[in-house]
């Protein structure tokens, strides 16, 4: 044993254990995510059952989708109110989702096993995606054109089936104009507004010309404003269109209700598809979720303008500390005098790095935010206040505040990498006539990049998983617009922005449906940790070329 | 100290040094006059006074730490980088005080170039190796920077062996092959004094051999000043030789009568190998 222990086995048994544990624990992490995550993409199969407590007289029809199940002591159940029968020790309870928020608001129910009657899987039951209330689960029973039914049974199913992608089409034709057309007619009506205040406080004008001006514009809105009805139009005749349709649903137990089409966003047989079929319905709402716009509160719909957030506010965090953070640190290892002082700055700025970062989102409100921000709408976007154009929680802000706090992370692996950078290099550059700053620009600096990039790389995985800073300075539950959009400048830094770790918060604890927001949460967090892994295998390749490039011995 | 320095400078002043050395018929590049060098209050040269000729091959020798190298480096200024260095008299190189207020420091060392004890190419291709002083310059046109390069890594007889790689790391080279790309990367930007800081102590005999070769061959066209700790080289390439000890120079003369009938003692016992 003694003999064991100083072999030094125990110790490369030790280090060994400590790197499988490791990756367990990474390894298990992202598969719990991916497996509670891409589940959700899946269409399972909908049961209809029979369910008849001891105190229901009547037995009722329930439809859904089997969500987990579990084992609890029959006693407990008891303390609960149920009727659990005497004797048994042990009671299985599922969760049932069974949609149909509009006509009974609980759409996440546990089912007692013992009460529940056969499991059988109708082929014809239906799950519709809606663009309120959440899933409906039913049978198609008539397909109506303008309030008349045209067709009942299995041909309603098979019109229904063959219409849904004619009025998928109109629906986002409609939100196209909505939100491409309008919203920039909007945009330039807005602009006007405050171009027409601007115009009242323009004192050195003349009073004619003032009038002038003002005239030109209110042509011009007035155009604009003619362009919005007619695009208004537009789409209300898209809507008649859309509005024709109707299908009337039957739920498990005989309720009737009237669906406009309108209003259906996918629908689908679960209990009559293949497996390529339901593949392909994976993809797609998977697809739609990549792509798609929140709804519902957040608990329905797509993480689009979250990742678009989340992805920009990282590119312009990069673009702001990398090059803040190189000079710092060129300045504090190659120029200042090393002694006491530059000490004390290389501690701090160390010490930067340990701050909490929700110390900097209050110190990035009340500085970027309200002082600077507030300054700028006074200097520069006068005519818009007392609305705050700068001067409130935007992205740019939230960009700014994140390179504050990962600039140490910067200036530390810059740092390091101008030490590795060893003096008969630096001399033998000297030696040849080069000045000091040609050797640190043609030499030094490129030689360090690799060191730079791993800076970049910890400061984009820092802030890419930030969440607490940012909402203070810029991050909402639902950004009305991406920071990206069509209308000069094209890149609205002042625009507040979706994130998806605030939405995994928002969805997660904020939403009004426990039940229903789980599976975004998983999704969403899955989404994120893929975000930051392709931002940072990014990043690891161009270090991975610059280190080849510049290969040295010091490497 | 003062009998030295009275030697050196008779050896400078006087041309009628009984033995050895005769440089009425050289043209003179380099002279220190009362060279004293210190590193913060302790002195490491003590008044040296020398005369280097041009298209020559000098040699510095002398035990460890005896200040050779630290007096090479006064030529190009490199002991400028260490803060704590202070410099007292004069060096003149064509006749002009190196350490005027007025010299242009970057401008000095591209006149004096410097190769150093252990190869130091940079860790870039062997092309922009050699291009990287013209580069500095401002010269943009491949066509002759690719004419540089070639006649600079001909001259430090390289070119057969990298001529097919030229554009791939300098670090595959072997050791010597790295100390004559560095040697190359000198000569390319034309200097006119080529110091060699013990060029060959960090290779095979080999390796030494062909970088001796090559200081012959570049004495034709550069002056060479070469610390060495190696007497038989120094006696090999060098037409004159100086030695040193604790920071000052004991005996200057042409390399011949240097190692064959040394004037001081000191110089004896050190290239008889009694100390040192």
């Amino acid at each position: 044993m003694n003999k064991w222990f100083k072999s030094g086995t125990p110790w490369i048994w030790l280090n060994a254990g400590a790197v499988a544990t490791s990756l367990v624990m990474v390894f298990g992490l992202i598969l719990m995510i991916a497996v509670n995550g891409l589940s959700f993409f899946w269409p399972s199969s909908v049961a209809q059952f029979e369910y008849q407590t001891a105190q229901q007289s009547e037995p009722t029809q329930v439809m859904g989708e089997f969500q987990r199940s579990e084992t609890m002591t029959a006693q407990a159940m008891r303390d609960a109110g149920f009727d659990v029968p005497e004797g048994q020790e042990i009671v299985v309870r599922h969760l049932v989702k069974r949609g149909n928020r509009d006509l009974d608001s609980r759409d996440f129910r546990w089912y007692l096993d013992d009460f529940m009657g056969e499991r059988e899987m109708p082929r014809d039951a239906v799950v519709l995606e809606r663009l309120q209330w959440g899933n409906f689960y039913g049978f198609v029973r008539e397909f109506r054109v303008d309030g008349e039914a045209v067709a009942t049974g299995n041909e309603a199913r098979v019109r229904f089936e063959a219409v849904i992608p004619e009025t998928r089409g109109l629906v986002r034709q409609i939100e196209r104009i909505e939100r491409v057309d309008i919203g920039a007619i909007n945009f330039q009506i807005e602009q006007i507004r405050i171009a027409l205040r601007g115009i009242e406080r323009a004192t050195e004008l003349s009073i004619e010309e003032r009038a002038e001006r003002e005239a030109e514009l209110q042509a011009e809105r007035a155009e604009l404003e003619e362009q919005y009805a007619e695009l208004e139009n537009e789409r209300n005749e898209l809507r008649r269109e859309l509005r024709r349709y109707a299908i009337l649903m039957e739920t498990a137990d005989g309720a009737e209700s009237v669906i406009a089409l309108a209003d259906v966003v996918n629908a689908w047989w679960p209990n009559d598809m293949s497996i390529p079929q339901k593949l392909g319905h994976y993809v797609h709402t998977f697809w739609e979720f990549m792509t798609g716009y929140p709804r519902e509160a957040n608990t329905e719909g797509g993480i689009l303008p979250a990742i678009f957030g989340t992805v920009l506010m990282v590119l312009i965090m990069s673009i702001v500390v990398t090059p803040f953070g190189v000079l710092a640190a060129i300045y504090l290892r190659e120029y200042a005098k090393q002694g006491p002082l530059v000490r004390i700055i290389r501690i701090s700025v160390n010490n930067l790095a340990g701050v909490p970062s929700i110390v900097f989102g209050v110190f990035g409100l009340g500085f970027f935010v309200y002082l600077v921000g507030g300054n700028i709408d006074q200097m520069f976007f006068r005519d818009a206040l007392p609305s705050p154009t700068f001067g409130s929680p935007a992205i740019v802000w939230a960009s700014l505040t994140l390179a504050l706090l990962t600039l140490p992370v910067v200036i530390v692996s810059t740092e390091e990498g101008l030490t590795r950078i060893g003096a008969s290099i630096r001399h033998g550059s000297l030696a040849l006539g080069a000045t000091k700053a040609e050797t640190l620009w043609r030499l030094i600096v490129p030689l360090s990049a690799p060191a730079m990039m791993t800076g970049l790389i910890l400061a984009v995985a820092r802030a890419a998983g930030e969440v607490a800073p940012l909402m203070l300075v810029g991050v909402v539950k639902l950004a009305p617009s991406l920071p990206v959009d069509g209308n000069f400048p094209y890149l609205h830094l002042d625009r507040a922005f979706m994130h998806l770790g605030f939405h995994i918060y928002d969805v997660g604890f904020q939403s009004p449906n426990v039940e229903a927001g789980r599976p975004l949460v998983y999704a969403t967090a899955l989404i994120l940790v893929m975000l930051i892994i392709v931002l940072n295998l990014t990043a690891i390749s161009i270090r991975n070329y610059l280190r080849e490039k510049y290969r040295a011995d010091s490497d | 100290m003062s009998d030295t320095q009275t030697h050196a400078v008779n050896v400078a002043q006087n041309n009628q040094a009984p033995r050895g050395l005769n440089l009425d018929r050289e043209d003179i590049c380099l002279t220190a006059e009362g060279l004293k060098l210190f590193y913060g209050e302790d002195q490491a040269l003590k008044g040296i006074d020398i005369r280097i000729p041009k298209n020559r091959i000098t040699a510095f020798i002398g035990p460890s730490g005896c200040g050779k190298s630290t007096f090479l480096r006064c030529f190009n200024r490199m002991n400028d980088l260490i803060d704590s260095v202070r410099i007292e008299g004069t060096i003149r190189l064509d006749g002009a005080d190196i350490n005027d207020k007025s010299v242009d420091v970057p401008e000095l060392r591209r006149r004096v170039g410097m190769v150093f004890q252990k190869p130091n190419p940079f860790p870039k291709s062997i092309y922009e190796n050699v291009a990287y002083g013209l580069r500095l310059q401002g010269v943009k046109n491949r066509r002759k920077l690719d004419e540089v390069v070639e006649k600079s890594l001909k001259r430090a007889a390289l070119w057969d062996e990298v001529k097919d790689r030229l554009h791939e790391n300098a670090f595959g080279l072997s050791g010597g092959q790295q100390q004559r790309l560095v040697i190359a990367r000198a000569i390319a930007i034309d200097p006119e004094v080529l110091l060699l800081d013990e060029p060959c102590s960090a290779l095979d005999p080999l390796a030494t051999l062909k970088i001796e070769e090559l200081m012959i061959e570049l004495k034709k066209d550069y002056t060479l000043v070469i610390v060495t700790h190696n007497m038989q080289q120094a006696a090999r390439v060098s037409d004159y030789t100086a030695f040193m000890y604790m920071g000052e120079l004991i005996e200057y003369a042409d390399t011949d009568t240097l190692f064959t009938s040394p004037a001081k003692k000191q110089t004896e016992d050190y290239i008889t190998g009694r100390f040192g």
